[in-house]
């Protein structure tokens, strides 16, 4: 009998172009993902005077760069933002890789646009100059973020040097309460395995909590892997993965689809594989999660108040949770539910699927935005799909504004900032110093949390807000 | 790429776990191209005050650490975005080597890219250090790639590993693509093997 592999196992192995004595992997990679921050590796291609291997396999999109306020390229004010847009463009077109242009319809941020056009699979590796590419590993894929030296390499040479992550599992069983989102879900785990509790590894989620997840929240899990210093996140493809990647624009057809799918039912890991590290989270005790810090591991319930960095034994631990909370301007023992907030951003790649401005709008229903509240489909045609279901009058009846796609208020790169001093509820990743702007103050919560923080002016616990409504 | 054989210099100790390379180089920063170069970015705002002027608590604005050219930090350094710009502010504000217990995965990878050694001791040594480094100011450290071995201030060697590949591309400053591009005729009959058999995919 063949030795019992985990799903990341089978997936390294079906990728493997060569294995050097000293371990050194040379990895084949089926789709690489770009983005109008992927410039720096176009430009060491082209000092180098390389080609493209795989133009067929390369996929651009521009995001971070990309203002919401705008339709077309032509209408960005801030020459330098316009000028990176038009210069992914022209480099797509001099290497003749696919452009998810903005005048394509298909346009959003990578790490919505690959899933959703079925460009992301099961079974295939994925990379991107991105660390969020562990989203990708909703789905049953190896996805990774790369460095732009890495990016120029699989540009030349579709493929990349590895060295073998670890294994980890993290199951999370039990039944997610009202409420409780995907991205509750992962604020948890960080809060309990640390930001670099996954540290070179591979982690699969497992467990009922997990399986019970749509694609949208298994993809918000995955993405946030980074937070807790995993190399890649990934979920066995199942029933709910096949369904989601059916008639996708790049996904099989036909007899393909069925030889795929015959293949992707072989992917999850064997009952008797062995994790190196396994972690348990109960699913029943999740609660609504709110960071309070500048690392995504500074978690609290949003039942729960803010901690006495002097509860703290460890001195250097102790120092970093006072600068946290010197930086983010709360005192101990503060309940969350009393702060407020000065401005809600929804959105970014953890949290601007359909599903998540869904949970936004069944709270921003009928109710009115007490602050500033940017609404950032993830993508085109998330944008679309909203609007369909009239997601967007909603948003906008409630006072919020309905954006263009693009990575927007996650990254304080484009024009969507916080101001010194202001403090955001925000659905994105990263709560670190001046990530959403220089002196901001960034606290991370699910779509749901972001909406209900949204209509009352302070953070609220979105369960006792929908009481009484189904 | 530069090689990296043996590099000694004073040393600062970073104090802090979970250093995110957002504080390395913050976002502003990213879209300038390589060669307008990252000289007086390395934690723009971490080191100065809300109203722009230097934070003189913060170590690298003390005389004694302001050109080092080590930095010994804490658990997790260079965790978060995947920005090589980060790895591009240390090299271009001098520094050539991070001691730390542990690395965020890419920036470990993007440091080894351009020429720069990351070193992992236990949380134990980098302590140590970071305490001979705060009570000998200006201090050196010695990064012997050849040996795999660093020098403390107090003169005690402490071994450490780094993958053998990186290590012998480190030591000829050797680039990657072309290196990888005399594996073609495995390269080739992998993709063959590939279209054949996941037909799926393409
Ligand atoms: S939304 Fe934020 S985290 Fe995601 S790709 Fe854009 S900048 Fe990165």
């Amino acid at each position: 009998m063949a030795t019992p592999r985990t799903m990341f196992e089978k997936l390294w192995d079906a990728h493997v172009v060569l294995q050097r004595d000293d371990g050194q992997t040379l990895l084949y990679i089926d789709r690489h993902l770009c983005h109008d921050g992927s410039r720096q590796g176009f430009t060491k291609l082209k000092n180098e005077n390389r080609k493209v291997r795989r133009p067929d396999l390369t996929f651009a999109s521009p995001d971070h760069y990309r203002p919401t306020d705008i339709k077309a390229v032509s209408e960005i004010q801030d020459q330098k933002m316009r000028e990176i847009l038009e210069e992914l463009a022209a480099n797509a077109d001099r290497f003749g890789i696919h452009h998810f242009g903005l005048d394509s319809g298909m346009d959003g941020i990578a790490h919505v646009v690959g899933p959703e056009l079925g460009v992301t699979l099961p079974g295939i590796s994925l990379v991107c100059g991105d660390s969020h590419t562990a989203t990708h590993g909703a789905l049953g894929a190896f996805a990774f973020g790369i460095g732009a030296s890495e990016v120029a390499h699989v540009f030349a040479t579709q493929t990349l040097w590895q060295r073998k992550p670890k294994a980890m599992r993290i199951t999370v069983d039990g039944k997610l309460g009202f409420g409780v989102s995907g991205k509750d879900v992962i604020l948890a785990i960080i809060g309990q395995i640390s930001a670099a509790g996954a540290t070179g590894h591979a982690v699969e989620y497992a467990g009922s909590a997990i399986r019970g997840l749509d694609m949208e929240g298994r993809m918000t899990v995955c993405n946030m892997t980074i937070e807790a210093g995993g190399r890649a996140g990934m979920i066995a493809p199942d029933e709910t993965t096949f369904a989601y990647c059916e008639g996708r624009m790049f996904a099989p057809k036909e007899d393909k689809w069925d030889k795929a799918l015959a293949y992707w039912k072989t992917l999850p890991s064997d009952d008797e594989a062995g994790f190196d590290t396994e972690a348990v989270v109960d699913g029943n005790a999740i609660a609504p999660m709110v960071t309070w810090g500048t690392s995504p591991e500074n978690v609290v319930p949003v039942t729960g108040a803010v901690p006495d960095p002097a509860n703290e034994p460890d001195p250097v631990r102790r120092a970093t949770q006072e600068r946290a909370l010197d930086y983010m301007a709360l005192t101990p023992g503060t309940r969350m539910t009393d702060v407020a907030v000065d401005k809600v951003f929804i959105g970014s790649c953890t949290n601007a699927r359909i599903e998540d401005l869904r949970l936004a709008a069944a709270v921003a229903k009928d109710r009115c935005a007490q602050v500033r509240t940017l609404v950032v489909p993830g993508s085109q045609q998330v944008k679309r799909e909203a609007e369909s279901e009239g997601l967007d009058k909603i948003f906008t009846d409630a006072g919020m504004e309905w954006r263009e796609p693009g990575c927007s208020m996650c990254v304080g790169m484009n024009g969507d900032i916080l101001q010194p001093g202001e403090r955001s509820a925000s659905t994105s990743n990263r709560n670190f110093m001046g990530r959403q702007g220089e002196g901001g103050r960034t606290h991370l919560v699910g779509p749901a949390m972001a909406a209900a923080a949204s209509v009352s002016g302070h953070f609220a616990d979105v369960r006792t807000l929908m009481e009484g409504k189904s | 790429m530069e090689a990296f054989t043996k590099w000694t210099a004073k040393a600062a100790p970073i104090d802090a776990a979970n250093v995110d390379t957002d504080q390395i180089v913050p976002a502003p920063f990213l879209s300038r191209i390589r060669t307008e170069g990252y000289e007086g970015l390395l934690f723009y705002r971490v080191r100065r005050n809300a109203d722009g002027s230097m934070d003189p608590d913060f170590i690298l604005n003390q005389d004694a650490f302001k050109d080092a050219g080590i930095l010994v930090a804490d658990r997790n350094f260079g965790c978060g975005s995947s920005r090589e710009n980060a790895a591009w502010t240390l090299w271009d504000n001098g520094i050539r080597s991070v001691i730390a217990p542990s690395f965020g995965d890419i920036h470990y990878n993007n440091e080894m890219n351009n020429g720069m050694v990351p070193v992992m001791l236990s949380a134990e040594i980098c302590a140590d250090l970071r305490q001979q480094l705060h009570d000998n100011p200006g201090a050196e450290i010695t990064v012997d790639l050849e040996n795999n071995v660093v020098v403390a201030p107090d003169g005690k060697p402490h071994v450490f590993s780094i993958p053998e590949f990186n290590r012998y591309r480190l030591l000829n400053g050797l680039d990657d693509v072309s290196f990888t591009l005399e594996s073609e005729t495995e390269i080739a009959a992998y993709e063959a093997k590939r279209k054949q058999e996941a037909d799926w995919l393409y």
